[in-house]
């Protein structure tokens, strides 16, 4: 009887930390920490078939077109530019406030017309979106200074729609088309 | 004097490790709770464009990804290197996209499919006229939030 009892000792424990750190050394390597970033967007419906689109109340004025041919080129206006002119350019635009009669009316009416080519890559569409959303980001940052003396990420849900309202980000692209090759 | 050293001389005791599994098993359980298994194997090469101007993919259990690149090295002998569509774990075409777009909203449940976001996984060298596809394609499936996946720039 004492013998037995003797014999019912506890499980040695003393492999569990071994264990452990395989699981552990096991998570470890198959976990992955990236959080994904991007540019978020949102693309127009489809126009429906039998509606013919208006653009004619759209003064030309209002629209600041941008193209990229299939060598990653530039028309902006009708004129080249290099990429790292855009930001300005755009923010030029968007904030004439109908200073330049030939440029935009107010922010709330301009709008940035997009084209780009099949023959484009990707990486300058991404840099020409990145460029006009920081112009976009710009200027409402600094209406945000001036209006509440906070950056607009700092912002709370309604003055941040209130800039928005004033700066609202207009991106429009083009139904694909060919422009050149 | 000979006090003191006798006393150091009789014991010094060794660290105890008893307390070894329960640190390691916080650690385990922390890597398991944060660990999300990659569900697909990503068979186009994926150099991401840079930009600056990110936000963070939030919810990810409503997004969709599609990748677009020319096939991993491996791949390019069966596949060649011209520019392809990947969806969950096969290469797929652009007709395939609206019946993945609706495979990917029964799933999800019916409250949730106007968050429901897709992302857009694309080589840096890719054309734009892959993209352009693809994107027709969303617009006609009605899927209209879209990702441009990018990495942040590094000034």
């Amino acid at each position: 009887m004492a013998r037995r009892a003797k014999g019912a000792s506890e499980i040695n424990a003393g492999s569990m930390a071994d264990i452990a750190f395989l699981l552990l050394i096991f998570f470890l390597v198959t976990t992955t920490m990236d959080v994904d970033t991007g540019l978020a967007r949102k693309l127009p419906p489809m126009p429906e078939e039998d509606v013919i689109q208006d653009d004619s109340q759209i003064k030309a004025k209002n629209i600041y077109v941008v193209l990229i041919n299939s060598n990653n080129q530039l028309l902006v206006e009708n004129e080249f530019m290099d990429i790292t002119q855009l930001r300005a350019g755009a923010k030029a635009f968007i904030n004439n406030n109908g200073r330049n009669p030939e440029s935009s009316d107010n922010p709330q009416k301009a709008i940035i017309s997009l084209q780009n080519d099949r023959g484009t890559s990707y990486e300058t569409y991404i840099q020409v979106q990145n460029e006009l959303a920081a112009a976009y980001r710009e200027l409402r940052d600094a209406k945000a200074m001036q209006r509440f003396g906070m950056m607009y990420a700092n912002l709370n849900k309604t003055q941040q729609k209130e800039i928005r309202k004033e700066y609202p980000q207009k991106i429009s692209e083009a139904e694909p088309k060919n422009i050149g090759n | 004097m000979s006090k003191f050293r006798k006393d150091s001389k009789k014991d010094t005791p060794g660290i105890s490790t008893a307390s070894l599994p329960d640190i390691v098993f916080m650690l385990l359980f922390f890597f398991m709770v944060t660990t999300v298994m990659r569900e697909t194997t990503i068979m186009v090469q994926q150099s991401l464009p840079q930009a600056t101007e990110i936000q963070k993919l939030e919810k990810k259990s409503l997004v969709s990804y599609i990748y677009i690149g020319s096939p991993v090295e491996r791949m390019q002998g069966t596949y060649g290197t011209k520019a392809r569509i990947q969806l969950n774990d096969s290469f797929a075409t652009i007709d395939d996209i609206p019946q993945y777009i609706t495979a990917e909203r029964t799933a999800r449940d019916e409250k949730e499919v106007p968050f429901m976001t897709t992302s857009i996984k694309a080589d840096q060298n890719t054309k734009m006229g892959i993209i352009t596809d693809v994107k027709q394609e969303l617009r006609k499936a009605n899927a209209l939030k879209i990702n441009y996946s990018t990495r942040k720039k590094v000034q």
